[in-house]
């Protein structure tokens, strides 16, 4: 039941910075809320970029420390980070294709025979 | 080579080994970082899974801004605020269970995990509050869409006109409510049939669910405080109002325009729309667009419900093997995995909390 850590391939986290790396993570929330709440002319088109990488930000501590990738083998960091790569080329090449939905998407809502659905 | 339930493995531990060592795996950890890999691939899977409704998200958000910007005001942000704290601090509880897994002290990982999964459930109660105040309202998917603001009170002589609450939640809540009264009697059972594991069992799951209505009754207070959340319902059709009025009259006020076909026939609906009682979902072209946000926001918000729920299904699995008292030092795999789940779960609403309730 004591400390173990000699028997090889478990890293308990310390509670210290498991409730630090939360503390953080509630601020950084606040932070968001607080910025969506303020006028965000300031910000302007930065404002949506600025709370993703806060978001980011967010995510990457969850993976680092809760998820315990920082002591987890480098193979597994790899495998899961490439799914990273798959959803930037996911959004990436469809953003790169939008021209070509956007007829749809714009007709879609407003075709003028949609039988009503809803009584 | 069979090295099952023996002590052939050389492993700098007292303990004798092997109880849940699978024949197939030299040692107890080979075992354990297959499944480790194991489950690094399915969340994976999982991003993948998201990431198809993230791309309809971000098109439809490129392609129209200003469906956004109108659509955002349905949604309250201290609500989804509060939520996130939840989900976060439940994320914190689970990661001390996995260090307790790891340490070997199952009665520790027992009060964690359970404490986890009060928060899942609040989560979903909290969920329930937002999800049926925008029913009454008639804010649905987009096909269903049918926006009536105002006070919505349930018919006098129902049990929902008794509570002054929804009565689609009196219908979501019925699900927790029996498996709470369910596992609370199955509790008193299985203490006078002398089986204390099982009842002490039972007894968590209670409480665990038993967190649905705590978060429920906290959204609901806040409701009835806040007058129908951020704003107060008359305020917010008015801010709405207003917005399409002001989008109307000034169409840079977005970066992209409104881009119609027919301007004047759009004109003249909008004028129309403005006098006109409201026409059913098909016919405002406002609610169509409104609506499509809304179905990307029940799929996103829904998708991740779900998880949630089999989440707290997961959550129950590690509950009882804690009981047991099966986690040690070179064995605590499943608790970590669950936990990893868990933590993925908390990683999607990370990014849908700004996305769908941040929207400015």
């Amino acid at each position: 039941m004591s400390h173990n850590h000699d028997s090889g391939f478990a890293h308990p986290a310390a509670p210290k910075l498991l409730i630090g790396v939360f503390v953080v993570l509630v601020l950084l929330t606040i932070l968001t809320l607080f910025m969506s709440t303020v006028d965000m002319g300031l910000m302007g088109p930065f404002g949506f970029w600025i709370a993703m990488s806060i978001a980011s930000f967010k995510a990457a501590l969850v993976l680092l420390f809760f998820m315990h990738m920082y002591w987890d083998k480098p193979f597994n960091v790899l495998v899961f980070l490439s799914s990273s790569l798959f959803v930037i080329l996911f959004i990436g090449l469809t953003l790169m294709d939008q021209s070509h939905y956007k007829k749809s998407v714009d007709e879609y809502p407003r075709q003028p025979d949609t039988p009503n659905m809803s009584p | 080579m069979a090295v099952v339930e023996t002590e052939n493995e050389a492993h700098d531990d007292h303990h004798d080994h092997g109880e849940f060592i699978a024949h197939h795996f030299d040692s107890a950890e080979q075992q354990f970082d297959s499944g480790k890999l194991g489950i690094w691939l399915f969340l994976v899977t999982e991003v993948l899974f998201f990431s198809g409704l993230f791309v309809a998200y971000t098109l439809y958000r490129v392609l129209h801004p200003e469906i956004f910007d109108q659509a955002h005001v349905f949604l309250d942000k201290y609500l989804g605020f509060a939520n996130t704290l939840v989900l976060l601090f439940s994320s914190l509880t689970m990661a001390v269970a996995v260090r307790y897994s790891q340490l070997g002290k199952n009665g520790h990982v027992v009060w964690y995990v359970l404490g986890t999964m009060v928060c899942a459930a609040a989560f979903l109660g909290v969920k329930a509050i937002e999800y049926t105040h925008k029913w009454d309202q008639g804010i649905f998917v987009r096909s269903a869409f049918d926006y009536h603001p105002g006070h919505h009170e349930a018919p006098a002589g129902t049990l929902a006109h008794a509570l002054g609450v929804s009565e689609y939640l009196i219908w979501l809540s019925i699900i927790p409510l029996l498996l709470v009264v369910g596992f609370a009697v199955y509790a008193a059972i299985a203490r006078m049939i002398e089986k204390p594991n099982a009842s002490f069992f039972s007894a968590c799951m209670a409480i665990a669910i038993g967190g649905y209505f705590i978060g429920a009754l906290a959204g609901h207070f806040y409701m009835e405080i806040t007058d129908g959340g951020l704003g107060g319902r008359s305020e917010k059709a008015a801010a709405l109002m207003a917005y399409e009025n002001e989008t109307h009259s000034d169409d840079e006020h977005t970066n992209k325009p409104v881009d119609h076909h027919d301007e004047s026939a759009v004109e003249q609906q909008r004028a129309e729309s403005e006098i006109a009682p409201y026409q059913g979902p098909q016919s405002d072209e406002f609610d169509q667009d409104v609506g499509i946000f809304f179905s990307i926001y029940y799929c996103m918000t829904g998708l991740h419900a779900i998880h949630i729920i089999a989440g707290i299904a997961f959550l129950a699995w590690i509950l009882w093997r804690s009981i047991l008292g099966h986690w040690r030092s070179d064995y605590f795999g499943p608790c970590d995995y669950v936990g990893l789940y868990w933590h993925l779960v908390d990683l999607i609403w990370i990014y849908l909390f700004p996305l769908l309730y941040l929207i400015d």
